[in-house]
């Protein structure tokens, strides 16, 4: 027998805002990710030039040198709107909550010999303070960028690089039985020890980047994309050669987010140089200029681990990122010749 | 490389937090921190030692992430199964949909000026704890943009004058109040825009702002609104606290700070002042169920609220704002003003106006004794006989607006309702007109600012909006006449409600 629920039908008069019709035709029904984020920024008829920027208009597409018919072609391949964005942190949150418990309950900081605890403060918790520049440099796209989909992606970009250092924060914490002094130790390498300070000089260098474009590529896709690998994979890969899987199980979220990471930041330069021949020209030009940089900056932080071998991990590591750009984003450069 | 000596010490919840936060931050050594921060000393501000600022709430990003997500699921939820039930057929009235149709074009893009703004800010700002907490509130202003858009993403297919939402806000006349008014926020400094956001307009306002759209949609029978109200409630609480940290940390950093802090506070509420126009319209005219009246929230919201708060600011020096008590004398007209203002230039709004009946008259008069029967109700019973004669009054001719609040020249003088309030100044060889002493006052603090204002009615004479004809300007606002315009009692929108409510009715 067949059981009929009467209800009352309506006809739509449309099916979704002019502005995202006439970008996916119109009697088609929009995604929550269209409707959240297409034209979302004010692009006309502002009231007032800002007091810190009397140069630019309030949003302007001239505060970077690359230049594009529309924006919003930068579009998210995860389509990240805030909802989407935050259930799947807290999916994620999730798991590193069970590993972080599992490696608690089992007392397994107090197994771990204390030099290689030494060695993590010095070459992985420092770390947390490259996180910190992330956020202030994609809080920075976020806030001074242009168009509400590479915005609002950068925003997310931001607040998730401050919880991987407040991740980071916590496992300096616990290999320490909840003390500061391994946190301590890292912030003062971090100041002065010798295999940082390249590093550190690349973060505050990279804080004072003005065209938001290049600094968005040479934090999310040079640095992140030459860094992530060293540590998550190279060096956390000797140490659980020395004392097992534990710091392993606590960076599980950065393993995870980087993947997804580089997907977004790809998308973003594939789009960008397929625009113009000019943007192509620029953007290799700033991979070219930060990947040489970047390696400069990594190399003393290898070589504390891999010693003479350093050189050729970072080899090869650049050879990934160029071949990652050619892949994924249709980008070449030459490398710098030595002068 | 040193070995942690000092045995290891248990952190507290305080100093567990702040290693989570400003502990990543360290004192630039290869790069000068004034190019770091540029905009940190723009303003004349004094801050001394960022340490002590006091964090207003403490939300490590897990937890952040933890709670956001259970929030937006429950939203979610009730969002899918608005849509499925086709629940937009329970609010009160399609009328009640026009106070929808403002919100969206006038408030939710300021939850995207917002979400920029405090990014902006979360960059500007040189304390690690500062930093975060604005950062968050970007993210939780592009939450209720999103979650805003989504709810009523839904009766934009059932209802016209949605459509156009983000179009029309950079354009419109009426929203360019809404927007010059964040525009001024933003393109301040820091330190002011955040004086004007998180504490004159979050902590101040609030109540008189989003909470009369929300609880206007609960009595209204607007589940999906009033349960994205209930769903932004706790972030907004998170906003009013850091916008009370930010007042007190400034005053407390320095003297020199208070006259800064307090001619912005003058300025901001005026402006807030100014812009709440369209909620006490919307409190007195626009819910077919009413929750309270515009005079009856500024009385408890701030004459007492606001009131208290600035008795309590008043040991660092603080006192009301200038012109409160204008205010106060214009709590029985200012709807009425308004509503009256919107009702003249329906052809030229995106929503539907109409004349309240007459038991909406007898609400007014009840809540208004001392002014509704005596200076509104005539006028309202002209314009209704008009109507009924086929002469239904609009306005041909374009406004003055202020130079600053942007609104059409029409509110009267503080001690006579009668008397249309005007003011000038002079600049540069120029006359600028403002509807009160209070925007003329910030006019006159700041002329080299608002010379610049986008003015919709001297852009349309100016030949900017698409031509000097209404429909030509209306085509340029992509405001469908006879559709999305002109009265209530001749819309499609209320054609299709009655045939919808008569179809399920019968079915």
């Amino acid at each position: 027998m067949q059981i009929d629920i009467r209800t009352t039908a309506v006809t739509p008069l449309r099916q979704t805002f002019g502005h995202v019709a006439r970008r996916i035709g119109s009697g088609k029904p929009a995604s929550r990710y269209q409707e959240a984020t297409f034209d979302l920024q004010p692009e006309v008829n502002f009231h007032y030039r800002p007091y810190w920027d009397a140069g630019h208009e309030l949003y302007d597409a001239s505060r970077t040198a690359i230049v594009m018919d529309d924006w919003y072609a930068c579009t998210d391949p995860r389509q990240y709107y805030y909802g989407a964005w935050t259930q799947t942190r807290a999916r994620q949150q999730e798991v590193m909550e069970r590993n972080f418990a599992f490696v608690e309950q089992r007392g397994l900081p107090e197994l771990l010999d204390e030099g290689w605890k030494r060695r993590v403060a010095a070459l992985v918790l420092p770390l947390r303070h490259v996180e910190y520049a992330a956020n202030l440099n994609n809080t920075a796209v976020a806030a001074y960028g242009y168009g509400a989909a590479l915005t609002q992606a950068a925003s997310f970009c931001a607040m998730d690089r401050l919880g991987i250092a407040q991740y980071l924060t916590r496992i300096g914490l616990l290999l320490d039985s909840n003390g500061s002094a391994l946190l301590d130790a890292a912030k003062a390498d971090w100041l002065h020890a010798a295999h940082l300070q390249p590093l550190r000089r690349l973060c505050e260098d990279l804080l004072v980047v003005e065209d938001w474009f290049e600094l968005l590529l040479a934090q999310d896709f040079v640095l992140d994309g030459l860094l992530y690998p060293l540590v998550y994979e190279r060096i956390e890969a000797e140490f659980s050669r020395e004392a097992g899987t534990t710091l392993a199980l606590l960076s599980g979220f950065m393993d995870e987010w980087y993947a997804e990471h580089t997907r977004w930041i790809d998308q973003q330069l594939k789009v960008v140089a397929a625009a113009s021949a000019a943007n192509r020209e620029r953007v290799a030009g700033w991979c070219r200029q930060w990947s040489e940089r970047v390696r400069a900056a990594l190399l003393p932080l290898a070589s504390e681990v891999f010693g003479d071998g350093a050189e050729a991990v970072l080899d090869e590591l650049e050879a990934a990122l160029q071949a990652r750009a050619q892949k994924k984003c249709g980008l070449s450069w030459a490398p710098e010749v030595a002068a | 490389m040193s070995t942690p000596t000092s045995a290891p010490k248990k952190l507290g919840l305080r100093e567990k937090y702040a290693r989570m936060t400003r502990d990543l931050a360290w004192e630039p050594s290869y790069q000068p921190k004034d190019k770091i921060y540029p905009q940190a000393g723009l303003e004349g501000i004094k801050i001394e030692d960022w340490d002590r600022w006091e964090d207003p709430f403490r939300l490590t990003m897990d937890a952040y992430w933890k709670y956001q997500a259970e929030k937006e699921r429950k939203l979610y939820a009730i969002i899918d199964a608005f849509a499925q039930n086709n629940a937009q057929l329970n609010v009160t009235d399609a009328r009640y949909v026009n106070a929808l149709k403002l919100f969206l074009t006038g408030v939710t893009p300021l939850e995207y000026a917002a979400h920029r703004g405090f990014a902006m800010v979360g960059r500007a700002f040189p304390g690690a704890g500062a930093q975060v907490a604005c950062q968050m509130q970007s993210i939780d202003e592009l939450r209720h943009v999103q979650t805003q858009i989504h709810t009523i993403s839904h009766y934009n297919k059932y209802f016209s004058g949605f459509e156009e939402w983000r179009h029309m806000h950079d354009r419109v006349w009426y929203l360019s109040v809404p927007k010059s008014f964040f525009d001024d926020a933003m393109s301040a400094g820091p330190f002011e825009f955040i004086t004007a956001i998180s504490f004159s307009f979050e902590y101040v306002l609030t109540n008189l702002l989003f909470m009369p759209f929300m609880s206007g949609a609960a009595y209204n029978g607007d589940m999906a609104t009033v349960t994205f109200g209930f769903s932004a409630q706790s972030d907004e609480a998170r906003h009013m606290t850091l916008g009370l940290e930010v007042i007190k940390f400034m005053l407390e950093q320095h003297p020199d700070n208070l006259p800064i802090v307090q001619r912005w506070i003058d300025k901001w509420f005026w402006r807030g002042y100014r812009l709440l126009t369209l909620v006490a319209m919307m409190m007195d005219y626009m819910l077919p169920k009413r929750v309270m009246s515009w005079q009856e929230a500024w009385e408890m919201y701030f004459e007492q609220n606001g009131g208290a708060l600035f008795a309590d600011l008043a040991r660092y020096g603080i006192r009301m704002p200038r012109h409160w008590e204008v205010s106060v004398k214009e709590k029985d007209r200012l709807s009425h003003e308004a509503w009256a203002t919107f009702y003249n230039y329906g052809h030229a709004a995106a929503f539907h106006t109409w004349m309240p009946d007459e038991s909406e008259m007898a609400w007014l008069a009840e809540k208004y004794p001392a002014s509704f029967d005596a200076r509104y109700r005539p006028r309202y019973e002209h314009w209704i006989a008009e109507e009924r004669a086929g002469r239904r009054f609009y306005n041909p001719t374009l406004p003055m607006l202020c130079q600053v609040c942007q609104i059409p020249m029409v509110f009267t003088e503080p001690d006579d309702p009668t008397t249309t309030c005007y003011r000038e100044s002079h600049y540069h060889g120029e006359h600028y007109h403002f509807c009160s002493d209070g925007c003329k006052d910030i006019f006159d603090a700041e002329p080299e600012k608002y010379v610049q204002s986008w003015l919709p009615v001297h852009q349309i004479y100016q030949g900017h909006c698409g031509g000097g004809s209404v429909p030509e300007v209306l085509r340029w606002y992509r405001l469908e006449a006879g559709r999305d315009n002109l009265d209530y009692l001749s819309s499609p929108d209320r054609q299709n409600w009655q045939r919808w409510k008569g179809e399920a009715a019968a079915g």
